[in-house]
């Protein structure tokens, strides 16, 4: 399996991406631009967290208009893997790839620390590898994370289990503590707080490996 | 030529907590009669006549880029400016 890491100008997670699929988990990727407008070369996408164009407008909404995002959304019809971590996935809702938005966190705090998540759907291609309602670990780093939809949108998230994990306590005042969410299809995934940064228990948690692993075994099998 | 005035603000059943930090302000300088602050964006644009009328190229502008409707109401104001020469 092979996964693009997509470099915006403002991306400042794409090295721990990379590093965490690449020379911890042993897949194959690379870095590509937001101006590549061919993708057929990779098996998932990886989208970064950072400040893409400088979070101007609103977080995401100019990356979206960057050619690589065609291509994603092409990705993604084609039910390939997109994963969007911190500003990716502030990129997914903006591109219309998840449904809702990220606000300003209720406190107006960044909120840079570890948090307790729960596993609230393990039974999907990003999370199989977690046991169902497990707690994990991982660090969050935003000063936009406050997940909003509507109560109709809540509504189907729930209804078609799109809710993937959710804070313990919630931290940024996202709706119904939502911390990551999945597409209908259960292909693309978005979430605030960064598994490619919890890889190592010296760095304070190894809890991000079980969702590369996951994605590897499951859409590894797929496209491969 | 026309000058184009686009307001975005969040919608009213959105928490605005700018809104909140600086109605907090206020009330500390002592003008308790303002009773609710809600921050929003500006943007001012030229829009060239065209044979497209200038509401439909506005509200398809504020649409795809200038306000994410899910979240965001905008209401726009356009003034007719004579052509530049």
């Amino acid at each position: 399996m092979k996964f693009a890491v997509v470099v915006f100008p403002g991306s400042n997670c794409d090295k721990d991406l990379l590093w965490a699929v690449k020379d911890l988990m042993g897949a194959e990727a690379s870095f590509v631009s937001h101006t590549t407008t061919d993708l057929s070369a990779f098996d998932g996408v990886l989208l970064p967290g950072g400040f893409s164009y400088g979070d101007y407008l609103r977080c995401g909404a100019i990356a979206r208009f960057s050619n690589v995002m065609k291509e994603v959304t092409r990705f993604a019809e084609e039910g390939k893997p997109v994963f969007g971590t911190c500003n990716g996935f502030q990129i997914l809702t903006e591109a219309g790839l998840l449904p809702g938005t990220l606000l300003r966190n209720e406190s107006l705090n960044f909120i840079c620390k570890k948090v307790a998540l729960k596993v609230v759907n393990a039974n999907t291609n990003f999370t199989s590898e977690y046991s169902q309602d497990e707690i994990i670990h991982l660090p969050i780093a935003h000063g936009e994370g406050n997940y909003y939809c509507d109560e109709e949108t809540l509504a189907q998230l729930k209804a078609n289990q799109q809710i993937v994990f959710e804070y313990k306590e919630n931290i940024n005042g996202s709706v119904a503590n939502i911390a990551g969410i999945t597409n209908e299809k259960g292909n693309v995934l978005g979430m605030m707080p960064h598994p490619e940064r919890a890889m190592e228990s010296l760095l304070g948690s190894e809890d991000g490996r079980l969702f590369f692993a996951s994605m590897i075994k499951n859409f590894g099998k797929v496209t491969n | 030529m026309y000058f184009v005035k686009v307001f975005v603000t969040y919608k009213p059943s959105v928490l605005d907590p700018q809104g909140e930090a600086v109605k907090g302000a206020i009330h500390q300088l002592g003008y308790e009669s303002i009773q609710d602050v809600r921050i929003g964006k500006y943007f001012e644009l030229k829009v060239q006549s065209s044979q497209e009328p200038v509401e439909t190229v506005v509200e398809a502008l504020c649409d795809q880029l200038l306000a994410n409707v899910n979240m965001e109401t905008y209401r726009y104001e356009i003034i007719e400016m004579e052509e530049e020469a």
